[in-house]
This record gives structure tokens, C-alpha cells and sequence, in this order.
């Protein structure tokens, strides 16, 4: 399992050694590879050969030996959904990490401040009023940044007499549940036969149906974000130590929190508006680039973003390759991901290395 | 160089201190003595600029600290707080590099000068071999010493600890002792810290500030202000103070619980 091979322990010996920048061009690698592998993956066959020559013949004029079929099937079906898998699972492994440092628990997982539920409560929303992919993509995105705006306003004005962080978590936990009970509300007035199972699908997360705007779309903030994640880098670091401890190094950390929380909504939302709700991603990448890298954000941030895109599109390809029905990428994610949790945490009992 | 002046401080609207006056220069150590929950920490993190204060005001080079920036204030006090485990296995070289995080431009990690001073800090304090060990793993004393060299690599001129000695076993506060008087003599600084030990201060302080229940407070050196009577006041034991006889070099002064230790 190419899961197994990204952790430390059953790396080679020699290969710990490896510089920083030798480990990620090796993930780099290893995720181009997979990505190139997932393309000749699928019920419609394509022989490695055309594979190859459509993908070259982008670069260089070749006289088409495929059918034309092959190349809609890998350019504009598999291609988009490869690319979104890598995105997607990128945005939610950084936006985790991020948090667990930001919240210096180790427990967190990106949709602790609500982003989840605020999408999805949009996504839902959209859905009933009849919008269409872009609408939903919107409306998601939208409520995403919403719910955490309102979990933000409430930590900010609460927090000012106590612990900012603990009032802002829990926050989180109360604008969450609110928007799921709103999200209960859509799906009790939808209509059963057509509007419900639409939203049931959505909650259960798919990249089945991403195409190339869609995700030219997504990918500003997402790259954007996660850019500002691995800057904040650092002070990620320095935040894991309080918020007191933090100020008396010199940082001002009511400033640096919002950006650290901007930054990674922006990126979660994004991912979440075309990915549905996938869960676990943010949770255990982040543990599993700490195994490789340790707990410094420099390192951390870029190798949860290639080791997550990695992740996802391995899930994703045995979510659409399993059975002859796709099986829900939220549904994947969790039946792999609670297991190898408990695995991690039977592993890292002196701590979260 | 910190001034106190008629400082009031507290949590939230409960005011625990009022009155209190005092400065602290380089070169001075300055040992803060007072019962649990008279309000130490509370002063200290309103002089650090973490709490704010509800009366009065902390002066820093003469501005108050309300003016000064975090990462300006933070060149300038180094605070030690308690040993404490970050929930995730940093290395003790990360640990003390991130005492530079104040001299760093936005965005930016320590560089190789910075790694250096981390180092050197870690030289100092004569701890260089644990650098590649896991902060989390180290004993309690390994922990506090990590943390006094991650604000000698803050460079400040002002040290600022909370119970330094806390949770230490009598050999490590001894030693934690021995490095932060060698500091203030051989780098200038000025240190405050806590203790509940009396002996460290009269033994290590160039003044002491003890607080006493019902907020009164006492300034001055230790030998003046660290007495039976303000023992007696403050904790209801007896002890004895005595100078210790030594041939050559300075006297020395230590308290002693008296034969009958605790009040009928």
C-alpha cells in the first residue's frame, strides 16, 4: 500500500537522512506517478500506450492511434477528477495541520470552526432552490465562510475576558451544530423523490462531477491559502507554545490567529464546494507528515499538502474502481481512515510524533 | 530598564494588587516572594503586557508597555514561564530558535545567524548536548533550562520568571540558581523572578519585593525585607534568620524553620 510506504518507519533507513527538499521532490514524485497510474484506471479501458500519446500529444503534434473516445475519457473526465482528488486532499491535510497547531491539539480537524456545516447548510440550500453546480459551488463556498465568520464574532466578543482559543473552539462546536440542524430543515422540507437523495449525495462527497472550470475556480483560494499557511510557517510553530507564551516572543496573536484561520476557511471552503464533505483527510494526514517530518510547520505544511493529494486520489481511485457502483469518497475516506486513526493512535502513545 | 508605579492589577473586574512601586535596572535580581494566590503571576503578566492593568502604570525605557509592540517589547523582556509540554515533539533546537521570532522579518523562519544564537544560548547555559532531543521527552529541569536559553537567544535586556525552581528537584534548583546569577553578572541583565523559597532570595537577590496578604507589600534588600517577622506575618511559621559565619567572601544569610515550627 502506497499509504503504508509514505510512513517513516517503513521508509529505508538511508532515505531519513534525505534532505527537506529530497523528501518533497520524492513525494512530488510519487504523487505524479500515482496521478499517471489513475489516468489508465477505470471501467473504460485505455492501454498505457494511448495514454501516453494522448498526453504527450499536448506537447508535441502526434498523429492520433486512439480512438477519440480514450481521449474525452482521459482529458475530460479522468483528468479534471485526478487534478481535483490532489486539490482537494492538499487543501483539507493543510487546513488541518494548520489547525491542529493553531489549537495545539492534535485531535483537530479542519471543520472545527464550523466551515463544514456552513457548506454544507449552503450546498443544501442551493440544492432545494433548484441552482445549478455553479450555484452550489457558490452557496457552499459562501456559508462555509459565513458559519465561521459567526464563530470568529462570537470567540472574538466572548474571548476578550478569558481564553480566546477555548471560547472560539467551542464557538465552533455550537455554529456546526446549528447549521447541521438548518441542514436537518432543507432535507425535511425537500422533496423526497428528487431534491432529497441529491442532497444526501452531496453530504456524502464525490469529485465525480468536477470539470475543468470548476476546479480553475477552486484552485485560486485553495493555492492561495495554502501559500499563506506555508509562509505562516513559523509562527505556526511559535503559536503551538499558547497564546501568552506566543505574545511574549513577539507575536501579535490575535492578528496572526485570524490570518491563520482565514487562510485555511478560505481553503477548506473551497474544497468542500466541490468536493461535498469528505472526512478524516484532515485529520490523519496531518499526523501521518509528522511521523515523516516532525512537528516544524515549515516542513510540515508543505509535505501534508503532497502526502493529503496523494491520499485522496488513491482513495478516490479505489472509491471509483472498487465495485461497479461508485461508492461515496466521504464514505472511502472514513472506512479507511478510522482504523488507520486507531492504528496511529496505539503507535503514538508517548505523544504525537 | 521597568518601572512600577502605583500599579494595580487583576483578572477580569477582581483587583488582587494595588499600590505597588518598584523598578528594575541591569544587573539587578529582583526576587518576588508572596504566598500562593497573593497575585504574582497576575503581576507579572500585566507587566509583560499579557493582562491589563487596572490602575497605575508598567513603564518600559521610560514609554509605557501600552506603546510598545509585541515584537519591540519582546527585544527587550525575555519572559520565562513555567515548564509546561507543548502538545507536539519539537526539538530543543526549534524550541530555543523560536526566542528569535521577535528579531524575524514577517513570514520569515530563522536563519543560519539565528540558529547560531540559539546555540550559543544553549552553550551558555551549559545544555549544547540536548539540542537534538525531543522537548518533550527531556526531565523537568532539562525543560526550564531549555526555557532560559530561549530567552537568552531573545536577546533581551530584561528577565522576567515565573518560579523558575518550581517542580525542580534540589539539585537542578541549585543549579537553575547558580546560571541565572551568572547571567546577571556576567550579561548585565536584569532578572525578577518568583520564588516560594526565602533562602533564594536571601541568598541570590540584590532586593526583594515580598507581598503579604491583605496587599501590603515590602521592598528592599533581602536582608531587609525577608524576615522572621514578615515569615511570621505571612505564612504563621517561626523561623530563625542567621548569618552564617565564613572566613572570607561575602556573608551569607539563611532562614531556618525555629525549633517549634508552626504557631499554637
Amino acid at each position: 500500500m502506497l499509504t503504508r510506504l509514505l510512513v517513516l518507519r517503513c521508509v529505508p533507513a538511508p532515505l531519513r537522512t534525505w534532505t527537506l527538499s529530497a523528501r518533497l521532490a520524492g513525494l512530488a514524485l510519487l504523487v505524479l506517478l500515482l496521478a499517471l497510474g489513475s489516468l489508465a484506471i477505470g471501467r473504460y479501458p485505455v492501454p498505457l500506450a494511448s495514454l501516453l500519446g494522448i498526453l504527450t500529444s499536448h506537447l508535441i503534434p502526434l498523429a492520433p492511434h486512439w480512438t477519440p473516445e480514450a481521449e474525452t475519457v482521459v482529458t475530460q473526465i479522468r483528468l479534471p477528477r485526478i487534478l481535483a482528488a490532489i486539490l482537494v486532499g492538499a487543501a483539507l491535510a493543510v487546513s488541518g495541520s494548520a489547525y491542529q497547531g493553531l489549537f495545539r491539539n492534535p485531535m483537530v480537524s479542519p471543520g472545527i470552526l464550523g466551515v463544514s456545516a456552513g457548506a454544507s447548510l449552503g450546498a443544501a440550500l442551493a440544492i432545494l432552490l433548484g441552482l445549478g453546480m455553479l450555484g452550489i459551488q457558490a452557496l457552499a463556498f459562501g456559508f462555509g465562510l459565513l458559519a465561521v465568520a459567526m464563530t470568529w464574532a462570537i470567540g472574538a466578543s466572548l474571548g476578550k475576558r478569558g481564553d480566546p482559543v477555548l471560547v472560539t473552539v467551542l464557538a465552533g462546536i455550537i455554529i456546526g451544530t446549528l447549521f447541521t440542524a438548518f441542514v436537518s430543515l432543507v432535507k425535511f422540507v425537500a422533496d423526497p423523490y428528487n431534491t432529497l437523495p441529491t442532497i444526501t449525495f452531496w453530504l456524502m462527497g464525490s469529485l465525480a462531477s468536477v470539470d475543468m472550470p470548476d476546479l480553475a475556480l477552486a484552485a485560486l483560494p485553495i493555492l492561495g491559502g495554502m501559500a499563506l499557511l506555508n509562509a505562516l510557517g513559523w509562527t505556526l510553530n511559535v503559536l503551538c507554545f499558547g497564546d501568552e507564551e506566543a505574545r511574549a516572543l513577539g507575536l501579535e496573536t490575535g492578528r496572526l490567529r485570524l490570518l491563520v484561520i482565514l487562510a485555511a476557511t478560505l481553503v477548506t471552503a473551497a474544497a468542500v464546494a466541490i468536493s461535498g464533505i469528505i472526512g478524516l483527510v484532515g485529520l490523519i494526514v496531518p499526523h501521518l507528515a509528522r511521523m515523516l517530518v516532525g512537528p516544524d510547520h515549515k516542513r510540515l505544511i508543505p509535505v501534508s499538502a503532497l502526502m493529503g493529494g496523494g491520499f485522496l486520489l488513491l482513495v478516490d481511485d479505489l472509491a471509483r474502481s472498487l465495485f461497479e457502483v461508485e461508492i461515496p469518497l466521504g464514505i472511502v475516506t472514513s472506512v479507511i481512515g478510522a482504523p488507520f486513526f486507531l492504528l496511529l493512535l496505539k503507535r503514538s502513545q508517548r505523544g504525537w510524533s | 530598564m521597568l518601572e512600577i508605579r502605583d500599579l494595580s492589577c487583576g483578572y477580569g473586574r477582581r483587583t488582587v494588587l494595588s499600590g505597588i512601586s518598584f523598578s528594575l535596572a541591569a544587573g539587578e535580581l529582583l526576587c518576588l516572594l508572596g504566598p500562593n494566590g497573593v497575585g504574582k503571576t497576575t503581576l507579572f503578566k500585566t507587566l509583560l503586557g499579557l493582562l491589563p492593568a487596572h490602575g497605575g502604570e508598567v513603564r518600559l525605557d521610560g514609554q509605557p508597555i501600552g506603546r510598545w509592540s509585541r515584537r519591540r517589547f519582546a527585544r527587550r523582556v525575555g519572559y520565562v514561564p513555567q515548564a509546561h509540554t507543548p502538545p507536539f515533539p519539537f526539538k530543543v533546537r526549534q524550541v530555543v530558535a523560536m526566542g528569535r521570532t521577535a528579531h524575524l522579518a514577517a513570514f520569515a523562519a530563522p536563519g543560519r545567524a539565528d540558529l547560531d544564537i540559539a546555540e550559543a544560548a544553549l552553550e551558555t547555559l551549559g545544555i549544547a548536548a540536548l539540542a537534538e532531543a525531543t522537548y518533550t521527552e527531556i526531565s523537568g529541569g532539562e525543560r526550564q533550562l531549555v526555557l532560559i536559553a530561549r530567552a537568552l537567544a531573545q536577546q533581551p535586556r530584561l528577565l522576567v520568571m515565573d518560579e523558575p525552581t518550581a517542580n525542580l528537584d534540589y539539585g537542578n534548583q541549585l543549579r537553575v540558581m547558580a546560571h541565572v546569577r551568572r547571567i546577571v553578572g556576567t550579561q548585565g541583565l536584569g532578572v525578577i523572578l518568583t520564588t516560594h523559597d526565602p533562602n533564594q532570595a536571601l541568598l541570590h537577590a540584590t532586593r526583594a519585593l515580598v507581598l503579604e496578604r491583605d496587599r501590603r507589600y515590602g521592598l528592599g534588600t533581602p536582608a531587609e525585607v525577608v524576615d522572621d517577622g514578615y515569615l511570621r506575618r505571612t505564612y504563621g511559621v517561626e523561623t530563625e534568620i542567621i548569618d552564617l559565619a565564613r572566613p572570607c567572601g561575602t556573608p551569607r544569610r539563611i532562614c531556618v524553620p525555629a525549633e517549634i515550627g508552626v504557631r499554637p
